[in-house]
C-alpha cells in the first residue's frame, strides 16, 4: 500500500470533490510528527458515493476529517466544486462550510444533550439566518419527517430520550438542512444494531437520492461499504492500497492487503470453516516508523526485496480500477458486462 | 498451534465425565431502577456439554450479557436472580461470594469486550497472570512467572519474557486482548465464557483471536459461551445457537440446522439485515422497523410482535412458549406463525406486492428545499 501517484484521478472538471497529495501530520513528543495520512489523492464526482476502508489507524478518519479542513492538512490540496479549500481565511472557509456538512460515529455524543431536537437541527439555518422564523421552523420540521422522526412529538425533547438509531436519524437531518453538496459520514453506522443499522443504511440512500448528495463513507466494516458505495479505496498505514468500483473490487481483490481483509470477514454462513482460511498475521506497524517501500510489505505474504526498497505507484489493472501493488493478484482483465 | 501445552494448569479433568458441563434452568434475572423493574433475563433454560461452543446472539439490551454475568455470578447488588445454574452436576446458583472465589478462574473464567478497561492499568500484565495461579494453584514465584510466560507465548504474544514486564498501555487492543485470554486460560477452567470478545477489534485481529480461541478450546476440551451480535461470528464456530430477544432465548437449534431452517422471523430478519459482501452494491436492505422493546414494560404477548411483519392478533396478547420443532428434534423456537407457516408465507406475499406497488421512483426533490 504504500501507494502513491495519481494515475487513479478522473478529468477534475467533472469531479465535485478532487484531493491531491493530501498530507496529515500530527506533533509527537518534543519535536516528532507522526504522519497519519501520507500522500493520498482521490476524487468523487458528483452523486457519487466513495467508501474509504481500513483498519483503526489507517488514516481513514483523518482523511475524511482533512477534507473538512478540522484540522486543516498539512500539505496537499481539497478542491471542492472547483474551490481549493485549504486556501480559503477563515471567514471564507465558514460561509463555504454549509456545502461540506460531517456525520459523525456516537450519534448520542455528537447533539448537546442539553438543546432540544429542533434547537439542534434548526441551529445551522439560524446561523446562516436563512429565512424567517416561521420558514425555518417549516423546514426543520419537513427535513425530520424525511428522516422518520415525528417533528410534532420530537421537535421540544432532549436528545437523551431517543435512541442512537434516532439521533443518528437527527444528525442526518441537521447535515442536510444546510442543502449541502458533501457529506463526511464518519463511520455512521459502527455503533448500532445490525437491524438499526439496516434502517439508517437506507435511509442515507434515500437522502442522496432526495437531497442530490455526494458522500465519503468511512467504515471499517466491508460490507457496509460495499453496500453503499459507488467507488471504493482501501486504505492502510495512511496510504492507498487499491481503488475501484465496489463489485469488482470484492469479486477481484488486485490488493494482497484487501484480499486478506476480505478473508478475514466472518460470514454469516456454517458451511465455511473460518478455520481453513489463513489469516493475516501481525499487527499495523507504528505510523511512527513505518517500513520502508511497500507499508504492507512486513505483513505481506506476496512482499520481494522491492518492496522495501521502492513504493509502488497506483496502476490500472481494470475498469477504473487500479492498486499500487509491485505483485498484484492475478491481474484482472477489464471483463466488458462483468460488473 | 499445539505448539505449546500449558504448563502448571491441571489438565483439564473434564474428559470422559458423564453428564453436561452446564446447566441453565429458567434463569431470569432483574434489576431495580429508578424507573422501575428491568426484566433483562426472562426465563432462560439450556445445556452446555463438555467442549462444545453456544453461540449467544441478540442485539443490545436482548440480555445476552446479563445471561453471562448471571452464569459467572458478577451481577451488580441492585440485581435479582431467580432460576438454577448447575455446573458439573453442582447447584451454583446461591453461591456465596467466597464460593464464587473458588470458581473463578478455576472452573469457569471470563473474557470481556473491552480489552482496555479489563485489565489493571497500573499492574504489570505478567502479575495480572501470576495472581490467580498463585492464588489457585499455589504456585511459587518462579513457577508462576514461568507458567505466566508460556501462557504469553500459547496466546501467540511476541518475546513473552519482555512483555511479562509490559502494563497494558504499552499493547495494542489485540495484545490486550491476548492477555485476558491468557488469563482467563491461566488456571485451566473448564467453562470460558466471552462476551464480545472481539467486537472492539479490527477484522483481520479478529480473526487472530477467534481461531486463537478455538485451538485453545480444541487443546483443552473447554465447554464455551460465545456471546455476540454477530451472526456471522457463531455461524462458522458454535455448535449451537441461541437467538435472544428481549430477555428470552426464542429460538435455538444445532448451527446448520438454525442456519437452513430458521423459523422464528426475528431470526430471519436480523440475518437478512445484514449487509453481505456477495450482494451487488446498493442492494437495499431488509431493515427491521422499530427498536428493541423497553424491559421495563414489555409489549404484551411476543416481545418481537411489534416489529414482527407477520404478526398476527394472538401474537400480541399470547407468549409463544419455546417449543421443540415437531420435524427437527433439538430445533427450539418460539413462535406461532414461524417462517414457513401458511399465515406468514401469506403475509410475505401480501408484503411484497405492496412493497412492489411502493417502489416509485423517489419523489423529485420538493419545491425550495
Amino acid at each position: 500500500m504504500a501507494g502513491s501517484g495519481t494515475a487513479h484521478l478522473r478529468d477534475p472538471n467533472q469531479m465535485l470533490l478532487r484531493v491531491e497529495n493530501l498530507v496529515v501530520e500530527f506533533p509527537v513528543g518534543r519535536k516528532g510528527t507522526v504522519s497519519a495520512v501520507s500522500n493520498i489523492s482521490f476524487d468523487v464526482a458528483e452523486g457519487e458515493t466513495l467508501g474509504l476502508v481500513g483498519e483503526s489507524g489507517c488514516g481513514k478518519s483523518t482523511t475524511g476529517k482533512a477534507v473538512m479542513q478540522l484540522p486543516r492538512p498539512t500539505r496537499g490540496s481539497v478542491v471542492l466544486d472547483g474551490q481549493e479549500l485549504t486556501a480559503l481565511s477563515g471567514e471564507a472557509l465558514r460561509t463555504a462550510r454549509p456545502r461540506f456538512q460531517m456525520i459523525f460515529q456516537d450519534p448520542i455524543s455528537s447533539l448537546n444533550p442539553r438543546r432540544t431536537v429542533a434547537d439542534i437541527v434548526a441551529e445551522p439555518l439560524n446561523v446562516w439566518k436563512v429565512g424567517t422564523a416561521e420558514e425555518r421552523r417549516a423546514r426543520v420540521d419537513e427535513v425530520l419527517g424525511t428522516v422518520g422522526i415525528d417533528p410534532e412529538a420530537a421537535a421540544s425533547r432532549k436528545p437523551f430520550e431517543f435512541s442512537g438509531g434516532q439521533c443518528q436519524r437527527i444528525s442526518i437531518a441537521r447535515a442536510v438542512i444546510t442543502d449541502p453538496k458533501l457529506i463526511i459520514c464518519d463511520e455512521p453506522v459502527s455503533a448500532l444494531d445490525v437491524s438499526v443499522q439496516a434502517q439508517i443504511l437506507n435511509l442515507l440512500e434515500d437522502m442522496k437520492a432526495r437531497y442530490g448528495l455526494t458522500l465519503v463513507f468511512v467504515a471499517h466494516d466491508l460490507a457496509v461499504v460495499k453496500n453503499v458505495s459507488d467507488r471504493v479505496a482501501v486504505m492502510y498505514l495512511g496510504k492507498m492500497c487499491e481503488i475501484g468500483p465496489p463489485d469488482d473490487l470484492y469479486s477481484r481483490p488486485a490488493h494482497p492487503y484487501t484480499a486478506a481483509l476480505l478473508a478475514a470477514i466472518p460470514l454469516p454462513d456454517p458451511s465455511i470453516d473460518p478455520g481453513a482460511t489463513a489469516h493475516l498475521g501481525g499487527e499495523l506497524p507504528s505510523p511512527l516508523n513505518p517500513p520502508s517501500g511497500c507499508r504492507f510489505r512486513t505483513r505481506c505474504p506476496r512482499a520481494q526485496d522491492i518492496c522495501a526498497q521502492s513504493e509502488p505507484q497506483m496502476q490500472k489493472v481494470g475498469e477504473d480500477h487500479y492498486v499500487a501493488c509491485h505483485f498484484p493478484l492475478e491481474t484482472p482483465v477489464a471483463a466488458p458486462g462483468v460488473h | 498451534m499445539s505448539d505449546q501445552t500449558i504448563l502448571g494448569a491441571p489438565q483439564p479433568s473434564g474428559f470422559p465425565e458423564s453428564g453436561p458441563l452446564l446447566e441453565v434452568r429458567d434463569v431470569a434475572t432483574r434489576f431495580r431502577t429508578g424507573r422501575g423493574m428491568v426484566q433483562a433475563v426472562n426465563g432462560v433454560s439450556f445445556v452446555l456439554q463438555r467442549g462444545q461452543t453456544l453461540g449467544v446472539v441478540g442485539e443490545s439490551g436482548s440480555g445476552k450479557s446479563v445471561l453471562s454475568r448471571s452464569i459467572m455470578g458478577l451481577l451488580s447488588s441492585n440485581a435479582e436472580r431467580t432460576g438454577q445454574i448447575i455446573f458439573e452436576g453442582a447447584d451454583i446458583s446461591d453461591l456465596s461470594p467466597a464460593g464464587y472465589r473458588e470458581l473463578w478462574g478455576k472452573e469457569m473464567a471470563m473474557v470481556f469486550q473491552d480489552p482496555m478497561t479489563a485489565l489493571n492499568p497500573v499492574m504489570k500484565i505478567g502479575n495480572q497472570i501470576t495472581e490467580s495461579l498463585r492464588f489457585h494453584l499455589g504456585m511459587d514465584k518462579n513457577e508462576a512467572k514461568e507458567t505466566a510466560i508460556a501462557l504469553l507465548r500459547a496466546v501467540k504474544i511476541p518475546e513473552p519474557e519482555q512483555r511479562f514486564k509490559a502494563y497494558p498501555h504499552e499493547m495494542s487492543g489485540g495484545m490486550r486482548q491476548r492477555v485476558v485470554i491468557a488469563i482467563a486460560l491461566a488456571c485451566g477452567p473448564k467453562l470460558l465464557l466471552a462476551d464480545e470478545p472481539t467486537t472492539a477489534l479490527d477484522v483481520t485481529v479478529q480473526a487472530q483471536i477467534l481461531d486463537l480461541l478455538a485451538d485453545q478450546q480444541r487443546e483443552r476440551f473447554m465447554g464455551v459461551i460465545l456471546v455476540t451480535h454477530d451472526l456471522g461470528v457463531v455461524a462458522g464456530r458454535a455448535d449451537h445457537i441461541a437467538v435472544m430477544y428481549a430477555g428470552r432465548i426464542v429460538e435455538t437449534a444445532p448451527t446448520a440446522v438454525l442456519f437452513r431452517e430458521m423459523q422464528m422471523p426475528y431470526t430471519e430478519a436480523l440475518l437478512s439485515a445484514i449487509p453481505k459482501l456477495n450482494q451487488a452494491s446498493h442492494t437495499r436492505l431488509s431493515a427491521i422497523g422499530g427498536r428493541p422493546p423497553d424491559l421495563i414494560n414489555p409489549p404484551a404477548g411476543c416481545a418481537f410482535s411489534p416489529r414482527c411483519p407477520y404478526a398476527q392478533e394472538r401474537c400480541h396478547v399470547e407468549q409463544p412458549p419455546l417449543q421443540e420443532s415437531p420435524t427437527t428434534p433439538g430445533h427450539y423456537f418460539a413462535c406461532f406463525y414461524p417462517v414457513n407457516s401458511p399465515e406468514t408465507k401469506a403475509a410475505k406475499e401480501r408484503i411484497a406486492v405492496e412493497q412492489l406497488m411502493a417502489t416509485a421512483p423517489i419523489d423529485p426533490r420538493p419545491e425550495g428545499a
